[in-house]
């Protein structure tokens, strides 16, 4: 029993010491907050060696103010409650000035808590559904209006569409999303009867049933479009079912809104030629920035990666840190954010994205049809949109607006000119 | 009561000894007085010790009464749900009245009510307080569903099971399906729990929300000590009962304990109930100090490594269980930590990370094929070993 | 801004002569004016453009429009020149002059941009090239532009296409022209009499486009009126219920036209009223609660009376206070708006005011939606097959090693994980997709044969004894084979091809259609079911596991030796799962998570069909798959939820059967 007792203690006083015993130098410390095991690893790895990537990079150039910059990486393993505790850890072990990290919406919903209560910050390079402004993060994915809403209009306006396949799977993201664009249509005059939605499990692979329906709205002579919010790997079985069952771009045109090249690498793109995505960023932007970036990329992780609108989102996300915290002239979290706001730096895809007091980008919106060799080529290229933390098409967040920089807030009610809470809801 | 202290032997007391010192010195070391152990650990031990009470549960009904639950997060995360859901109900109240206060208009009983609806289920895409959520003002009402809803979902399907008389393999499977039920059912949006979102910024305790997490932590740290121990001694005095030599009877030979004229069905029910209830105690406190609950806490895979803790461990003794639990859990987060540098073996380098699941999964196996009692009988032999000599 | 450039295009084209313009040099005129519309074309304002050129009578429009679809058209930035590009390599670009053809120069990458319309845009590019292509030589051609025709139907291509019908040679494609006529003859025939021809002679037609130009006829309106007019075409009156208006006042929302609604209240009614600002806005709470905003924003009620405001009651009350001092002014009674409401007739009324066609078309869309829904039931009943077939696919191997050893193995979703990736790596070598196909498939079967030999050898030998911690190790190689193969292959999904002759589907009618994926995976299941009920019925290796799976220690009498069969029926299950994987991974993805996916699937599927028998596996498996596909059928909105109800339906139906569908007799259920 004593022994035992030993042994746990021994355990317990290992573990306590490694996690406390780090140094703590005088550099900028940058926390990495990727998942690099479990479900998500898949998109969230690339986006740590984009971070660290960009790291050597800025250290060759002498780092920031003369410090070098560290990487921390921790592994969240996809798994939610840990990115709360890894992002702790973070902040209070590792004593980290800022964080680049999280994929999911629930991730950054668990992470949220910590970062407000200790004053963190963090980047956040991924598309999301809006309805939130943290003042300890900055959203450098695509608000809803800089992804979803450009991309119906050019579904109702270029493509002619009438009725709409709202297909997700079954999480936040698209729940949201898809509640922002069902009234988003039915204020465009399209009644809500022509709106047909479905929910997905994560990797849903059975998708005959789904594609057969979607195919059978166009019953009554209206042009039909799919609108994706499928994550991940439920994409390939979709595509694949959508490929079978014949459905060509030009008779029942797709946009996808979560899948990018690294996820068209996993499947074969010839039947799929002419179906849509919508980012901010695609590899075949044509800019110098992006041929140099792509060029050093491949040079550093091989030839048969490519690069995606998430790391575009991070490229920009730490560009601007370099830069507000010269501004700044100190790693403050406080006075770091004063200085980000109005930053700006120049987008892989042209023009300058702005970084806004409601901790949101300006960006140009893209829509690409894929290509059979897993490209996108861009048809079309709206100039910087500017992100909207609250979305104005639906009646509870429409009065809301985040503005950090005067108001002070991330959620003031415009009407009743007041500020509902300080901290976001999560 | 008196009963119970009269059960507590050497072993128990030293257990609750140990549980209280250990307390007390994270509580010293705390970033509250020394300073020299952060929250974050604080909250991972905290945590733990819940697991560690989960795999007490899991020990009583498959080191006891020899049914392996493969569903037992399925009732810890219900705790965690049942919590959770007063947890989200009144931080949000606070923190919409506190809006209200600043409007000239005073509001009404149901535009409070609404405004928290759209606070809490505009994240997913809702605004309505689903129905569910009717008594998450009450805090002593969740208290008790705490214990009622897992328990009723252990009778409901303890009872169908058992009446059926499916053992053996097929009931792990079929508690595999229970919990994959739940975790599917509470994925949905439409479920009221927000869907894949679960419920979170739990660690905020409502009316405490102006305490720092360092001191709440340590709140944690204590009533799951206390919880712990008490359900330590509760399961001791459980196995130490009659009731407890014959749920171990059932588990050696079920059909001879039948013959013997005792309703064998009844007495698996109770223990499963209880060990139920005695999980989802554990979520609930388990999950205020994680943060945030969603389904997937309860998927299959879960509950699986907790059979896997308790087994490595050893099961048939609740202290294995305790070590089980408390070693692998606090292991695995030291390995994925990704703090370790990576090992070179020349030929290869093994970064920690991706090696670990690897280790850890054939450890199970060696772990099962050379020390069927776990890590318990192992150091019992070692201990009797040196006595020998 | 944009509004100016509409204002410059509608003067431009009013300034356009009206003369057809009949020589190439205009048109290259014309498309150097109009350059930037197409350098950055938008379907909204690139019709009457396209509608010009296609009046040019120029050899070249049609190249030109052939061109442009296809991306191919570049310009300069220099001066906006439409040009060609003829050889690119990465820095130096050929240009070439459309017109004459002739090279202009060489220039870097920079200097020229690619002109990429949009689909939208192709489409009408498409539509302008009918008249050209429709009589083409190339079969190909014409196909495709028929395609483009069918899929964007005006009334301008009547005449071309019956002048296609004419010289049309192909009698596949001419009678898909004769059917696509009528189907104009529908839609924009004046004459009554032909269109009810054509209306009636789709009535065994499946097609969707059929069902959709008929649908479009019977489109209505809600229309309020104090009197329905004379010669109306009404399609149906709505007449309201009286007595919800007291009930919903209070929290009056406007009217939502939703015909699927089953009733239709007074409050409804009063809503359209609303809608079309025929009546007031009653006073709802939401208009009481903003009236006393704004008098409070003014001052007008006091601090007494503004602590009452908390409650519904308390602010009826104030508002009642202020209507009576006249502040504010009283809304409508309930009695006036029932009123109003019993004023005016409400119904829907069909867009096409002929009633003959209308009920011409309700009859003929009715025979078609009952075949309609007959087909459908074929379709749902052979996608259930489908899904059974790989739930069985992946469940089998797990029934024979369940059923001989009674031990589960939770590695076994990794075995068909393994099977997937060798297809996966097969293909890296042999870049025929279809030998590469057939050579995976022995090979799978040989790597997880042999990994099942080992683990069985190794692991499971050793724990007979003791099934439930089979259980545990077997989750232990389960997590570190899953890990193993994300080391190796990374997390990345990774790409299994199904050879050409296995892309697209079966089609039977506009209805029934099945991946011809899923056919094969369907003939593969069948072939394995064929070839273990021959192993198991007509070998002495299937005699043996017969006798072990009924009776062990009998059969170890007999001379039987059991360890052998233990080992190979072990791995014949793993085997079998490889090539259940190489079928998975063909019509859904390659991942480490794969066979974790179909795991407790397979596990249900065992347990629902039965211990220890393929035909007990089958059974499992179809019933599992036919009642996902009824439950989705169901509630097609939500996938997820149909996975919960099948789980807790086996969950209860292992009450009535606790040992499946098809049980073991005898001895051997004994245990």
């Amino acid at each position: 029993m004593k022994k035992i007792i030993n042994f746990t203690k021994i355990a317990l006083a290992s573990i306590f010491f490694v996690s406390s015993s780090f140094p703590s130098i005088a550099d900028i410390k940058i926390g990495i907050l990727h998942s690099l095991s479990g479900t998500l690893a898949i998109s969230e790895t690339t986006l740590k060696d984009t971070m660290l990537y960009l790291i050597d990079k800025q250290n060759a150039k002498g780092g920031i103010n003369g410090e070098k910059l560290v990487p921390v990486v921790v592994d969240p393993a996809s798994d939610w409650p840990l990115f709360a505790e890894k992002a702790r850890e973070l902040l209070t072990v590792q004593k980290v000035d800022v964080m680049f990290g999280c994929w999911t919406s629930v991730s950054r919903k668990s992470v949220l808590p910590v970062i407000e209560e200790l004053n963190g910050l963090l980047f956040y390079p991924v598309q999301y559904e809006g309805e939130e402004s943290s003042k300890n993060v900055f959203y450098t994915g695509a608000a809803p209006n800089q992804q979803a809403i450009p991309a119906t209009d050019y579904y109702l306006e270029e493509l002619g569409v009438e009725k709409f396949a709202l297909l997700g799977t079954d999480y936040v993201y698209p729940r949201t999303t898809n509640k922002i664009l069902n009234q988003y249509l039915i204020d465009k005059g399209i009644p809500e009867s022509d709106i047909f939605v479905n929910y997905t499990p994560f990797g849903h692979s059975d998708w005959s049933k789904i594609v057969s329906d979607v195919v059978a709205l166009g019953a009554d002579g209206k042009k039909v479009g799919v609108i994706s919010t499928i994550n991940g790997d439920a994409n390939i079985g979709f595509y694949k079912e959508l490929a079978a069952a014949g459905v060509s771009a030009d008779d029942i045109p797709v946009v996808a809104f979560s899948v990018g090249e690294e996820e068209l690498s996993g499947l074969d793109t010839t039947n799929l030629v002419g179906h849509l995505a919508a980012w901010n960023y695609f590899q075949s932007a044509e800019s110098d920035l992006n041929d140099e970036f792509v060029a050093e990329w491949k040079s550093v992780m091989g030839t048969e990666r490519v690069t995606n609108d998430p790391m575009e989102a991070h490229v920009i996300g730490f560009n601007m840190y370099v830069k507000a915290v010269e501004k700044a002239g100190t790693t403050d979290v406080d006075a770091v954010r004063a200085a980000m706001y109005g930053i700006k730096v120049p987008n892989m895809t042209g023009g300058m994205a702005e970084m806004l007091p409601n901790h949101h980008l300006s960006k140009p919106v893209l829509i690409g049809e894929i290509q059979a060799d897993g490209q996108f080529d861009i048809i079309s290229q709206t100039t910087e949109v500017p992100g909207d933390a609250w979305t104005d098409f639906l009646s509870e967040s429409a009065p809301l607006i985040s503005d950090w920089k005067d108001l002070g807030c991330g959620m003031y009610n415009k009407e009743t000119s007041t500020c509902i809470q300080l901290k976001s809801n999560y | 009561m008196l009963k119970l202290i009269k059960t507590m032997d050497f072993k128990t007391i030293c257990f609750c000894l140990f549980f209280i010192l250990f307390s007390l010195i994270i509580t010293l070391l705390s970033d509250l007085i020394f300073g020299s152990i952060s929250t974050n650990f604080v909250k991972v031990l905290g945590k733990t010790l819940m697991l560690c009470l989960a795999a007490i549960a899991l020990d009583l009904v498959w080191g006891y009464c020899g049914i392996l639950s493969l569903g037992h997060f399925a009732f810890f995360a219900l705790g965690g749900y049942l919590i959770g859901m007063w947890l989200m109900y009144e931080r949000t109240k606070e923190i919409i009245i506190q809006a209200f206060a600043e409007q000239l208009l005073p509001p009404t009983p149901s535009e409070i009510k609404e405004a928290i609806g759209i606070q809490i289920f505009g994240v997913v895409g809702g605004s309505e307080i689903p129905s569910i959520w009717i008594f998450a003002d009450y805090l002593f009402i969740h208290l008790f569903l705490i214990i009622f809803i897992p328990g009723l979902l252990a009778l409901i399907f303890g009872w169908l099971a058992f009446r059926s008389r499916v053992t053996g393999v097929y009931l792990s499977i079929l508690t595999q399906a229970m919990t994959l039920a739940l975790s599917l059912y509470l994925l949905q949006n439409d479920s009221g729990l927000r869907g894949n979102n679960g419920l979170s910024g739990l660690q905020n305790i409502p009316g405490f929300t102006s305490f720092p997490q360092s001191i709440i932590s340590i709140l944690f740290l204590w009533a799951s000590t206390l919880a712990l121990i008490l359900g330590f001694i509760i399961a001791t005095f459980i196995t130490k009962s009659k009731l407890g030599k014959l749920i171990q009877g059932i588990r050696d030979d079920e059909d001879r304990i039948r013959f013997l004229g005792y309703n064998v069905e009844t007495y698996k029910l109770f223990v499963f109930v209880i060990s139920a209830i005695m999980a989802a105690i554990a979520g609930a406190l388990y999950y205020p100090q994680a943060g945030i609950v969603n389904p997937s806490e309860l998927a299959p895979i879960a509950s699986i490594y907790l059979a896997v803790w308790v087994s490595i461990g050893g099961r048939g003794k609740l202290i294995g269980a305790v070590i089980g639990a408390a070693f692998v859990s606090l292991i695995s987060s030291f390995f994925t930590s990704g703090q370790i540098p990576d090992l070179n073996l020349g030929f290869i380098i093994i970064s920690w990370v991706d090696w670990w699941l690897i280790i850890l999964g054939l450890s199970f196996v060696i772990v099962t094929l050379f020390t069927p009692g776990g890590l318990i009988s192992a150091f019992e032999n070692i201990y009797k070993r040196s006595f020998e000599r | 801004m944009k509004f100016f450039t509409k204002i410059y295009t509608i003067l431009f084209f009013l300034s356009l002569p009206i003369i057809a313009f009949s020589s190439d040099e205009e048109f290259k005129k014309f498309i150097s004016e109009n350059k930037s519309f197409i350098h950055k074309s938008s379907a909204k304002t690139i019709t009457p453009i396209i509608d010009e050129i296609s009046k040019f009578n120029s050899i070249k429009v049609e190249d030109f429009l052939t061109t442009w679809r296809e991306k191919k058209l570049w310009y300069l930035k220099e001066d906006g020149k439409i040009i060609k590009v003829s050889t690119k390599d990465k820095k130096n670009y050929e240009i070439v002059d459309f017109f004459t053809n002739k090279i202009i120069g060489n220039v870097g990458k920079k200097e020229i941009k690619q002109i990429k319309p949009n689909s939208g845009v192709r489409a009408i590019i498409s539509s302008a090239l009918v008249k050209f292509q429709l009589q083409n030589k190339d079969l190909q051609i014409r196909k495709k532009t028929f395609e483009n025709l069918a899929r964007n139907p005006k009334e301008k291509f009547r005449i071309p296409l019956r002048e296609a019908i004419i010289n049309e040679v192909d009698p596949t494609l001419r009678e898909k022209m004769e059917r696509f006529e009528k189907l104009l003859t529908v839609k924009f025939e004046k004459d009554i009499k032909k269109r009810i021809d054509a209306i009636f002679s789709f009535k065994n037609d499946l097609g969707i486009d059929v069902r959709g130009a008929l649908n479009q006829l019977l489109e209505t309106r809600l229309v309020v009126k104090k009197e329905i007019p004379e010669g109306t075409n009404v399609s149906q009156i709505l007449i309201p219920e009286f007595g919800y208006l007291k009930k919903s006042i209070e929290n009056f929302k406007t009217f939502i036209d939703d015909q699927k609604k089953s009733k239709f209240t007074d409050t409804d009614a009063y809503g359209i009223l609303v809608n079309k600002n025929i009546a007031p806005a009653p006073i709802s709470n939401d208009k009481i609660k903003e009236i006393l905003s704004s008098q409070l924003e003014q001052g007008f009620i006091d601090l007494e009376e503004i602590k009452t405001l908390n409650s519904l009651n308390g602010r009826l009350k104030v508002f009642n206070e202020l209507v009576r001092e006249g502040i504010v002014e009283k809304g409508i009674s309930i009695e006036e708006m029932t009123l109003l409401v019993k004023q005016y007739k409400y119904f829907y009324e069909y867009l096409e005011p002929s009633k003959e066609i209308t009920d011409t078309v309700s009859i003929t869309l009715n025979s078609i939606n009952k075949r309609v829904g007959v087909f459908q039931f074929i379709d749902l009943t052979i996608e259930g097959i489908s899904l059974a077939s790989i739930y069985f696919l992946a469940a089998i191997g797990l029934a024979i090693t369940f059923g001989v050893m009674r031990v589960i193995n939770m590695a076994h979703g990794e075995f068909i994980m393994m099977g997937a990736y060798s297809g996966y790596v097969v293909q890296q070598f042999i870049t025929n997709y279809t030998i590469s196909i057939l050579i995976s498939i022995p090979i799978a079967f040989l790597i997880t044969f042999f990994a099942g030999v080992i683990m069985e050898r190794l692991v499971i030998r050793k724990l007979y004894k003791r099934p439930l911690e089979t259980l545990l190790a077997t989750f232990g190689i389960s997590i570190a084979l899953q890990q193993l193969a994300k080391l190796i292959f990374g997390t990345q999904a990774r790409p299994l091809t199904s050879p050409s002759w296995l892309d697209g589907s079966l089609v039977i009618n506009e209805i029934i259609s099945i991946s011809w994926i899923r056919v094969a995976i369907l003939f593969l299941s069948i072939i394995f079911t064929l070839i273990l009920v021959l192993i198991l019925n007509k070998t002495r290796f299937g005699l043996e596991t017969r006798a072990v799976t009924q009776n062990p220690k009998m059969a170890a009498s007999m001379g039987v030796n059991p360890e052998r069969i233990n080992m190979l029926t072990f791995g014949l299950g793993s085997g079998i799962a490889g090539i259940a994987g190489v079928g998975i991974g063909l019509y859904a993805k390659v991942t480490s998570e794969l066979g974790a996916d179909y795991i407790v699937q397979s596990f249900m599927t065992v347990v629902v069909g039965g211990v220890g028998s393929i035909w007990g596996t089958l059974a499992g498996a179809t019933l599992i798959g036919f009642l996902q596909k009824g439950i989705e059928w169901f509630n097609p909105s939500n996938t997820l939820a149909a996975q919960t109800y099948m789980i807790i339906f086996i969950i209860i139906f292992i009450q009535f059967r606790p040992k499946g569908i098809i049980a073991l007799k005898g001895r051997a259920a004994g245990d």
